[in-house]
């Protein structure tokens, strides 16, 4: 990071970084975002109250949005420890939810200059075939892990409600980044 | 921040999802390897999680005490109208035993009959199985100023268990109907025919000593009998079976393979004791 002067012209479509301390944490916040609004909806979600399906059909809308249309705040790490707390707060064994969000997270990243171009119905539509390959692959390696079938309606639930999630999650979502890339730009 | 050239960080970038991968199946082997550690920290998570929770439950329980009230609401109508009905056949039944008191009551006074008070009982629980001089006794373990005496009859919640053959400073010993050493006066409650219960070890006891004529009906139930002055009149025993054999059973009420409680009731009656207390049966006030 070089210590330019202000005067000097930004290059265009490229903000001057954020060089003073708010700037900085204002930055920061904005890189953290998703991982932690995503998280805190998985904690909430995942309450013994709730469904049990409903964590992990948040997670991948969320994980789908922020990968295609903000990948900085949503690198594989980001995606590793979301998965990981989703293992955690659901009895799934152990790192299948990492791999399957991972998974998720790495298709996303191949289609989403493509996907970025897209409509909403399109975006939608790719979003429910990732989702169902994901929730299958989900199934596989708890059958894998465990060793025995695991009952096979909760992919149908878990299925419907990620698909039925996703419009709602991706207008706040939505709404969330466009705020965010506005304050980028006023920056 | 640590700076790096960008080739590097593109490098690393391009090489993030990969290694993420590869550590999420090194994870899933460890948490298959070590089921202890995925545990504990599932266990540090949720209590980590856990004043969350109990705040966000509040609000969720209220919402769903009141949808649980309006379904109720919802529900009223038909409720009430079940209701209706059954308090319209209780009434019924109401009086059909508001009848036959009045009819026993007459019969008690033309017979001139002595009604026996309520007897006193002690709940006990069941420490241990077995043990001792029998095959099938429980030892009970009573307070140290109690009241049992040798010759009490223990019933569960069903019906009759077996009498106290024992008695210690902070236990008690009761032989079970099933003990091969029991033998229980019975009365068949639908031909009042008197028998002899006796134990086998086996689940069922042994249905003997009927009187001649009287062939003790499958599914009748058995009561004990007052003879012999050891046991009171008419406390439920079990029912009549068949075994495949043809010889007579007798399945008891009382749950004998997993008692827990027993209570132990006081007739005030020494007819037959055990054998250690044939010596000096002892005293206490006969009741009136």
């Amino acid at each position: 990071m070089s210590l330019a002067p202000k005067l000097r012209a930004p290059p265009p479509g490229r903000p001057e970084p954020p060089q003073d301390l708010s700037r900085r944490l204002e930055a920061l916040l904005r890189l953290a975002f998703p991982l932690v609004s995503t998280a805190m909806v998985l904690i909430l979600s995942a309450t013994p109250i709730g469904l049990p399906a409903l964590a992990f059909a948040l997670s991948m809308p969320a994980i789908a949005f922020w990968t295609v249309f903000r990948p900085a705040g949503m690198a594989p790490p980001i995606v590793f420890v979301l998965g990981l707390l989703l293992d955690l707060l659901t009895m799934a064994p152990l790192g299948v939810h990492i791999i399957v969000l991972l998974a998720l997270h790495g298709a996303a990243m191949r289609l989403r200059f493509w996907l970025a171009r897209q409509g909403f119905f399109l975006v939608w539509l790719c979003f429910c075939a990732g989702a169902s390959a994901a929730i299958l692959l989900a199934w596989g390696f708890t059958a894998l892990l465990l060793l025995k079938l695991p009952p096979w309606q909760p992919i149908f639930h878990t299925l419907l409600l990620t698909t039925g999630l996703y419009p709602p999650i991706a207008i706040l979502l939505s709404r969330a980044h466009e705020a965010m890339r506005r304050a980028e730009n006023a920056s | 921040m640590i700076r790096l050239s960008i080739p590097l960080r593109q490098v690393l970038a391009r090489l993030s999802l990969p290694i993420m991968i590869a550590v999420a199946f090194g994870v899933m082997l460890l948490g298959k390897a070590d089921t202890v550690l995925v545990e504990r920290l599932r266990n540090t998570l949720s209590d980590a999680l856990a004043p969350i929770y109990g705040a966000v439950s509040q609000p969720m329980n209220a919402v769903e005490q009141a949808i649980d009230e309006i379904r109720g609401l919802a529900a009223l109508r038909s409720d009430n109208a079940k209701l209706r009905e059954e308090n319209e056949r209780l009434r019924r039944w109401h009086a059909a035993a508001l009848g036959l008191e009045t009819e026993n009551a007459l019969l008690r006074r033309q017979l001139g009959f002595m009604p026996e008070g309520a007897p006193n009982f002690h709940a006990a629980r069941v420490v241990a199985d077995g043990g001792g001089t029998y095959a099938r006794a429980v030892l009970l373990s009573i307070p140290p100023q109690h009241g049992i005496r040798k010759g009490q009859v223990a019933l569960d919640e069903r019906g009759f268990a077996g009498r106290v053959t024992e008695v210690g400073w902070r236990s008690a010993r009761v032989l079970l109907a099933t003990d091969m050493n029991s033998r229980v006066p019975v009365t068949l409650e639908a031909s009042r025919a008197r028998a002899v219960m006796a134990g086998t070890n086996g689940a069922r006891p042994r249905l003997a000593h009927w009187p001649e004529g009287v062939i003790p009906q499958e599914g009748e139930r058995v009561v004990t009998s007052a003879q012999a002055n050891a046991f009171p009149a008419g406390l439920p025993v079990g029912v009549v079976r068949r075994n495949q054999q043809g010889s007579l059973e007798v399945e008891l009420f009382a749950r004998l393979d997993n008692l827990e409680m027993v209570r132990l009731f006081d007739f005030g009656l020494s007819g037959i004791l055990p054998p250690e207390a044939v010596a000096r049966p002892e005293p206490r006030p006969a009741r009136h």
